[in-house]
């Protein structure tokens, strides 16, 4: 008996762990976030959303044009990225179904969208940034999309996957060509899917920096030109924080709040609705 | 798989357009892969050629004055900060996956597997402000002094615990990229437990064994290729982090031998100094140490999709 | 002279998935070194009253036991009764053959090892004897440190039963050891089941009913969660009291 006794011990002993293990996972969540919010409220003023940067010492700056710099290379990654991404993963679902160069790229894929950012930064340096002469906004967001394309790629083929070929056979039977098909009947199937995979892909991309420290860089000034350097949310989280004046710290920290809600918002109700679309 | 060649030998116009086009958009993907490496290579040439590939990857030497550049330095921060954050976050991720697939009642499961999730959702950026601001003081105040003054003094070991513990350095740059891929092993773990089949468990259990012998002697054994694939994207994914680690390891161009030292890593390096970088030769260096950066990740993530392939085929559900 | 009993079943009631009413007022006596078969159709509760004899049950959340099954004098189905020695006393073989991804020879010391044996050569000992029993050895006495899954189903599944009694269990249930074998396999556990007898109590559940008459003493008919008919299998089979049993037997429905 005694054997038996010793063998549920040290299975109490290793359940303990794990257990244990879950709550040092959860508490590094709610270290961090509870870090991010307390820090980030108390400095969250109206004035950080409209007010630009001033020299420090001077009271009532802000980040308006970070804001609205993030804004516009999102949105332009976003309008660059998505539509190569959903197209491309149209093909690998549907006219490149099962073909070895599908799997290639799928593969690929897979293994760009967890490439360093840092080295995609370099590469877009490289071919936007060196022969224009300057850092400009277009280069921060080409260089996001970049990051996009393999991520919306691959949930589109996941998603059109799913959808059930007897569906397409049905719009066969009617005489339909495929593209038709494709369109308006596996795109609708596969909708919410797609725009699930989107909405997840802004939520990372939004959240990138390195890839953004050599192509847009940063910008002290308000600009709306993307020939320009144009500053973003985490460009300037990073020259704040790493500066040396307490006003930078705080509104990087509200800044950081900003972002890190907005991300964990679209990525919390990006899985709510796959859940609630794909519930079996 | 249904072939499609029925379809398209129709040879509606418009539908080869749209294949065409489809094909050309999932192309992109090679042509990045291509293009970067192309990009690197043609980039770091005037370096590597000036330094010999072999001896700029072992040069320990990193000399913006003297222009002399060697990428040692940075590989070996590189990868001291990603085979020690490894060593941290496995245990914590198989833990974590065990305690969802075996242990949590049935309403916790979906709660702390996003929860898990969610850490994977924070920028890194946050983590290497929270890094700076938060973790490294209390590093440097309360966990290193403890370390110091404990496994410190054990002969041999207590040169990892030398210097001043200042909390930006090794230790604290490879806890925060701990923290950072216990998701990404975590969830990798816990679907390939949930591939060991139920009856299998059972027949353990039949057996008279306990809940921690099924999963020590059956769903470990059973899922230890997916394991193992999900440890190698880890570690790809450790390789390249950049933010996280550029606020608290300091750039430090020197082969650390305490966890208490400040280091570089590839990443670290590129950050902060390819914008300064005012020599061509520095520059095509910089571009140098980015491309043994994506030749190491690329390499490694390769290597962990091949794994968790052969383990899909290997089990399937 | 009358037959010993291993287990008795006393009015058993299981609810699963909170209120499911799964057996209803199951009673019957299982007769020491003796195959009793549960037959009855699909859904009809002979897999989960094979499942409430060794506790399998409690496993899964939302169950609940009514009533008694008796082992040794106690009731197995209170609270405190001690799962991990009570499952190494009573075995079990499923459906599918389930090896353990580890070698034939360790996937039987695995039992014994639980159990505390730790000698090399009581080890081997057993693993030739078990082999044996299951009418497996000579096919494998060559190839023990060999992976499990290179076996064939068949033989899987008497290494399955061989590694159950290794641990020398009182009682063995099989869970339809053969739906999924061959016929040239199914012949061979079959057989196996009559010979171990000898050995240990049997239950075994199974869809198939010539199967049931040909290897088991006692049969018991179940309908709906209930017991219809509980008698030797010979008096099942060629005269059934209740008229669901004739119906079911000469397959009329099911």
């Amino acid at each position: 008996m005694n054997i038996e006794r010793k063998r549920k011990i040290s299975g109490l002993m290793a359940l303990t762990f794990s257990t244990l293990a879950a709550l040092i996972g959860l508490f590094w969540l709610v270290f961090i976030l509870g870090d991010v919010v307390m820090n980030g409220i108390g400095a969250l003023k109206l004035s950080l959303f409209f007010n630009d940067p001033v020299p420090p010492g001077v009271e009532g700056g802000g980040l308006r044009n970070a804001f609205v710099g993030q804004f516009l290379i999102t949105l332009l990654a976003t309008v660059i990225g998505v539509p190569i991404g959903v197209l491309g993963g149209t093909y690998l679902a549907e006219y490149g179904r099962g073909r070895t160069l599908s799997r290639i790229i799928s593969m690929l894929s897979d293994i760009m969208v967890s490439v360093p950012s840092i080295v995609i930064g370099t590469f877009v340096y490289a071919i936007l940034v060196k022969p224009v002469g300057h850092f400009n906004g277009w280069a921060g967001a080409v260089a996001l999309a970049i990051i996009m394309v393999p991520v919306v790629l691959r949930t589109t083929e996941n998603m059109l996957s799913l959808v059930p070929w007897t569906v397409r056979e049905a719009a066969f039977a009617l005489g339909a060509p495929y593209y038709k098909v494709i369109i308006q009947v596996v795109y609708r199937g596969a909708a919410t899917g797609i725009l699930t995979g989107i909405l997840l892909s802004i939520a990372r991309v939004t959240g990138e920096t390195a890839p953004l420290l050599f192509t847009s860089f940063n910008n002290a000034y308000f600009t709306v030109n993307m020939k320009e350097p144009i500053s973003s949310l985490t460009v300037s989280i990073f020259q704040y924080a790493m500066g040396p004046y307490d006003i930078w710290h705080a509104q990087a920290w509200a800044a950081a709040f900003v972002i890190t809600m907005f991300i964990l918002v679209l990525t919390i109700s990006g899985r709510l609705l796959l859940r609630w679309r794909y519930k079996q | 798989m249904r072939s499609l060649l029925p379809i398209l030998t129709k040879k509606n116009p418009l539908d080869l357009l749209f294949s065409a086009i489809t094909a050309l958009a999932s192309m992109t993907v090679i042509v990045f892969i291509i293009g970067i490496l192309w990009v690197l290579a043609t980039r770091s040439w005037p370096a590597l050629q000036k330094f010999g590939i072999f001896d700029f990857v072992t040069s320990l030497s990193w000399d913006p004055v003297k222009e002399n550049f060697g990428a040692a330095t940075s590989i070996f921060g590189t990868v001291v900060t990603t085979v020690l954050s490894l060593v941290l976050a496995i245990p914590l991720a198989i833990g974590i996956a065990i305690f969802i697939t075996e242990i949590a009642p049935n309403f916790l499961k979906g709660p702390v597997g996003i929860a898990i999730e969610l850490l994977a959702a924070i920028p890194s950026i946050i983590y290497g402000m929270w890094g700076l601001f938060t973790l490294a003081p209390l590093m440097s105040k309360y966990v290193e002094p403890a370390l110091q003054s404990t496994l410190g003094k054990v002969p041999v070991i207590e040169v990892l615990f030398r210097g001043t513990p200042l909390g930006i350095d090794i230790l604290t740059a490879s806890v925060i990229l701990s923290i950072m891929i216990i998701p990404f092993t975590a969830s990798i773990a816990r679907d390939s437990f949930n591939l060991t089949p139920a009856v299998v468990k059972e027949s353990a259990y039949a057996l008279g064994a306990t809940q921690w012998e099924v999963v020590k002697d059956v769903v470990v054994p059973y899922s230890k290729l997916g394991v193992f694939g999900g440890i190698v994207l880890s570690l790809g994914r450790a390789l390249g982090e950049t933010m996280a680690v550029a606020f608290v390891l300091g750039n430090n161009h020197k082969i650390a031998t305490s966890l208490f030292d400040a280091a570089s890593t590839i990443t670290v390096t590129l950050a902060n100094e390819f914008t300064e970088a005012d020599k061509d030769i520095y520059l095509s260096s910089l571009f140098g140490l980015a491309l043994v950066l994506f030749a190491m990740s690329f390499a490694t993530l390769a290597i962990s999709k091949v794994i968790l392939m052969r383990a899909e085929k290997k089990y399937p559900r | 002279m009358k037959p010993a009993i291993e287990l008795e079943v006393k009015n058993l009631d299981f609810f699963y998935n909170g209120n499911v009413h799964a057996l209803k007022g199951i009673s019957l006596p299982i007769q020491k070194y003796a195959v009793t078969a549960l037959i009855g159709p699909s859904g009809c509760g002979k897999t989960t009253l094979l499942r409430c004899f060794n506790r399998m049950h409690d496993l899964y959340p939302n169950h609940r036991y009514g009533g008694e099954i008796i082992f040794e004098g106690r009731n197995i189905l209170a609270d405190k009764v001690d799962l991990i020695n009570l499952r190494s006393r009573i075995g079990m073989v499923f459906q599918k053959p389930t090896p353990f991804p580890m070698s034939i020879a360790e996937n039987i010391a695995y039992g014994l090892r639980l159990k505390g044996i730790r000698s090399k050569s009581e080890l081997v000992d057993r693993i030739e004897r078990a082999l044996k029993h299951a009418a497996l050895w000579d096919e494998v006495r060559d190839k023990l440190n060999a992976s499990a899954y290179e076996l064939s189903g068949g033989q899987q599944q008497r290494l399955v039963i061989a590694r159950a009694l290794a641990v020398e269990p009182d009682i063995l249930l099989f869970d339809e050891p053969t739906s999924a074998l061959d016929p040239i396999s199914t012949a061979k556990i079959e057989e196996l089941v009559v010979t171990l007898k000898k050995y240990v109590t049997i239950i075994i559940v199974t869809h198939n009913m010539q199967q049931a008459a040909r290897v088991s003493d006692m049969t018991g008919f179940m309908y709906m969660g209930e017991l219809i008919e509980y008698d030797t299998t010979e008096k099942i089979f060629t005269a059934p009291e209740k008229k669901q049993t004739d119906d079911y037997i000469t397959g009329r429905f099911g």
